[in-house]
């Protein structure tokens, strides 16, 4: 694992920022009428943790939070989420079933029961993709509603016990984390352990497995051991974490803190740390929310509080998010006008033979056909972005040597674009001057050297007009340090 | 070389009698072939004349229907790990969380068995391999923000990282850019300096002149194997890619229908 550039201070706000979101909901709503303390006195009893149901509670979404946040890590990459959700609806008959052994909640039996069923539920899905012309999704959509209609039937069964009412096993469907023993706990611990060593001691073949599953059986991976390996473990960790969340939503809290952390991350090992800390945050909102609700089912909170989590994602994230990526696409556009302006000024000083120094904003505004007014704003943002100067008045715009330079840049793209269509590429003169419009804009350097080289180094583009070198950009920065001399697009102008 | 001795260890590869069916269906039939070590040898066909398959099935892939394969002696996977397996560009998810050094240290796993991590010594090699296919500069980016000839390249530096003896490679100058493709042809030779073997599935035939010391024909058969001059005549060259072997083909489809029914 490579941990060169821990930590950037970029991420290190972001999970201040969010773990300051995720408590500030609990602080900042109100649950209304149910709650008959004061919300600030509710806090401090959860915080303090007095509650032993509380206690259990809490540590029961901590451990649920890593462990979803890791299996669902893997799930989302190998693009597993949907046999996730089927085995998670799979496991129903089989809790029930546990029930139905000893009459009683007993954990290790509904443990069993449970994964017995997530486990014949898949065989059924690959036997029936392998036999018949069913495809995978059809099998798994079959057997993720055909089982958990059977087990909603089964529960119902278990209701109507004498025993039934008692039980504690209507928790199943939406979770309880205050059901929560020191049994619970125990295994669920254990199941954690587990989990965490295995994808520790197997890193680098669950990555490779995951990533090219070809090249992996080319280096000897055992990739399908590998994968029945992970899918055993998912089964146990969507087991353990029913009580807590409930069998209908254990595959929200599978997907949705992975989902999250594949916006906020590019590498695997941090994208398994942030779906771990979403994890976590949703597990400690849903007690927190159920809590204080007065124990209402905690699946329901739990998803909430990782939906709001991934919503945030979804804007903020700084390379995936939404709000990024229009920042990008804004700055990238305003680039384009202003350098689309500059190139307007630097034609209007060639028509003039750069005989003067600036151009008068009224000439700008009708070389480009638009409203004074538009123009004037444009100008304002030149000088904003240092590129000209306004003269007092705003009558008239000057370049400064940045501006020239760049307006000579954009200049030259565009005509060595022009020239290299027409001559290497055969196009007509006259439809090249669209395409070199979008192409100035984003040409680098190499590749204009390698196109200047191509062309032997013309100097003229198609329509006869000179094209600046790089002499010419780099001198008209030194044009204004000799006294008197009007800055020139070339140095030697013909 | 009788068939008495013991197979030799410097014979990177050895086929005999190969058929491999795929879904039923014959893809390729009777291939006897020995590789000379040490050369860089195209492999040469129309469409569906099995070159993939053949690649695949050397690594073990596909299962055979017939005949042995053998590497460096042996037969089965035992010096599987001396050979590198370059596939097609194939479809990799690019949007995967790792970048282009995690892909090129990929190519150390192999070499560290399980339960263990990847050294120092094994990072130098994965960054002297992408120094080879001049991929430095993009280290750290992920890899969705390359283009098709730089991720072919990242593909090279891992199969490189690998330090093998036999490179196998399919199609690895597909929808390349020309300064791509020339790179890698430098460093092919640059390992056939070393001495290692090459193979390579190519589909062009023009540059296949140029590029191979030998060339093997294929389509399903093997039609020759020789050196690239030999192997350029017109009967060769028109057994190989004209008349694709129609009853060849019609009777391998009456095969896979029998064994479907």
């Amino acid at each position: 694992m490579n941990h060169r550039g821990l930590l950037k201070p970029l991420n290190n706000l972001w999970s201040l920022v969010l773990f300051w979101i995720g408590t500030w909901q609990a602080r900042a709503d109100r649950i209304g009428e149910m709650v008959d303390i004061s919300l600030k006195d509710q806090f401090i009893r959860f915080a303090s943790m007095e509650d032993p149901a509380l206690r259990f509670a809490l540590a029961g979404g901590v451990i649920l939070g890593i462990l979803c946040g890791m299996m669902g890590t893997f799930l989302v990459v190998r693009k597993l989420s949907l046999v996730g959700d089927t085995i998670s609806h799979a496991v129903l008959p089989g809790v029930a079933a546990g029930f139905l052994w000893n009459m009683e909640k007993d954990p290790l039996a509904i443990l069993i029961g449970a994964t017995l069923a997530g486990l014949i539920g898949m065989v059924l899905v690959s036997q029936l993709t392998r036999h018949t012309r069913l495809k995978e999704d059809t099998a798994l959509g079959m057997i993720l509603a055909g089982f958990f209609g059977v087990g909603i039937c089964l529960m119902g069964m278990i209701q109507r016990l004498p025993t039934g009412n008692k039980s504690g096993m209507d928790k199943f469907l939406f979770g309880q984390a205050a059901a929560l023993g020191w049994e619970e706990i125990q295994i669920m611990a254990l199941v954690g352990l587990i989990a965490l060593s295995m994808i520790y001691l197997f890193y680098k073949e669950l990555l490779v497995s995951s990533f090219d599953p070809s090249f992996a059986r080319s280096i000897r991976i055992p990739v399908d051991w590998i994968h029945h390996g992970f899918m055993l473990l998912l089964a146990f960790a969507i087991v353990i974490s029913l009580e807590a969340v409930g069998v209908v939503l254990v595959s929200a809290m599978l997907i949705i803190p992975a989902a999250t952390a594949f916006l906020l991350s590019d590498r695997m090992h941090w994208m398994l740390l942030w779906a771990c800390m979403v994890g976590v945050m949703a597990g400690v909102g849903g007690v927190f929310f159920s809590f204080l609700g007065q124990k209402l089912p905690t699946g329901p909170f739990m998803v909430l509080s990782a939906a709001v989590l991934f919503a945030l994602a979804l804007f903020f994230a700084p390379r995936h998010g939404m709000l990024a990526r229009w920042w990008l696409r804004r700055s990238r556009t305003l680039r384009i006008q202003r350098e689309n302006a500059l190139k307007a000024v630097f034609h209007i000083m060639e028509k003039e033979a750069f005989t003067k120094e600036g151009v008068t904003v009224i000439a700008l505004a009708r070389s480009k056909g638009q409203t004074l007014k538009a123009t004037e704003m444009t100008c304002r943002e030149l000088e904003r972005a240092g590129l000209a100067t306004l003269s007092h008045e705003e009558k008239a715009l000057y370049l400064t040597p940045d501006g020239m330079r760049r307006a000579q840049t954009i200049v030259r793209n565009h005509r060595l674009w022009e020239r290299y269509l027409t001559d290497a590429a055969n196009y007509a003169p006259d439809h090249v001057h669209d395409d070199a419009e979008e192409i100035e804009h984003i040409l680098g350097e190499d590749t204009v050297r390698m196109l200047e080289r191509q062309l032997n180094f013309v100097d003229r583009d198609p329509h006869g007009k000179p094209i600046p070198t790089i002499q010419d950009i780099a001198s008209s920065g030194q044009a204004q340090a000799s006294k008197g001399q009007g800055m020139s697009g070339y140095r030697n102008p013909s | 070389m009788s068939s008495e001795r013991k197979p030799s260890e410097s014979i990177p590869l050895e086929i005999h009698d190969l058929t491999v069916a795929y879904q039923s269906k014959p893809v390729l039939y009777g291939i006897d072939v020995t590789i000379p070590p040490g050369k860089l040898i195209g492999i040469i066909g129309p469409n569906g004349a099995g070159k993939s398959t053949l690649i695949k099935s050397i690594m073990g892939l596909i299962p055979i229907e017939a005949g042995w394969i053998r590497l460096f002696g042996e037969p089965g996977k035992r010096h599987l790990k001396r050979v590198a397996y370059v596939p097609q560009r194939e479809s990799v998810d690019w949007d995967f969380p790792v970048n282009v050094l995690d892909v090129v240290m990929m190519g150390r796993y192999g070499r560290l068995g399980l339960f263990r991590r990847p050294k120092a010594h094994d990072r130098e090699v994965a960054w002297a391999c992408l120094e080879k296919v001049r991929m430095t500069p993009y280290a750290d980016r992920q890899i969705a923000n390359l283009s098709g000839g730089q991720q072919q390249r990242v593909f090279l530096a891992r199969a490189l990282a690998q330090e093998c003896d036999l490179y196998l490679m399919d199609e690895p100058f597909a929808g390349v850019d020309a300064a791509t493709e020339a790179s890698i042809i430098e460093l092919l030779h640059a390992l056939r300096a070393d001495g290692k073997t090459i193979l390579v599935v190519h589909h062009d035939l023009p540059t296949a002149r140029n590029y191979f010391d030998m060339l093997m024909l294929l389509n399903m058969r093997l039609i020759d194997f020789g050196p690239t001059e030999a192997m350029f005549t017109y009967e060769k060259l028109q057994k190989t890619y004209g008349g694709r072997l129609t009853i060849l083909s019609e009777v391998a489809d009456a095969v896979r229908q029998n064994h479907e029914s």
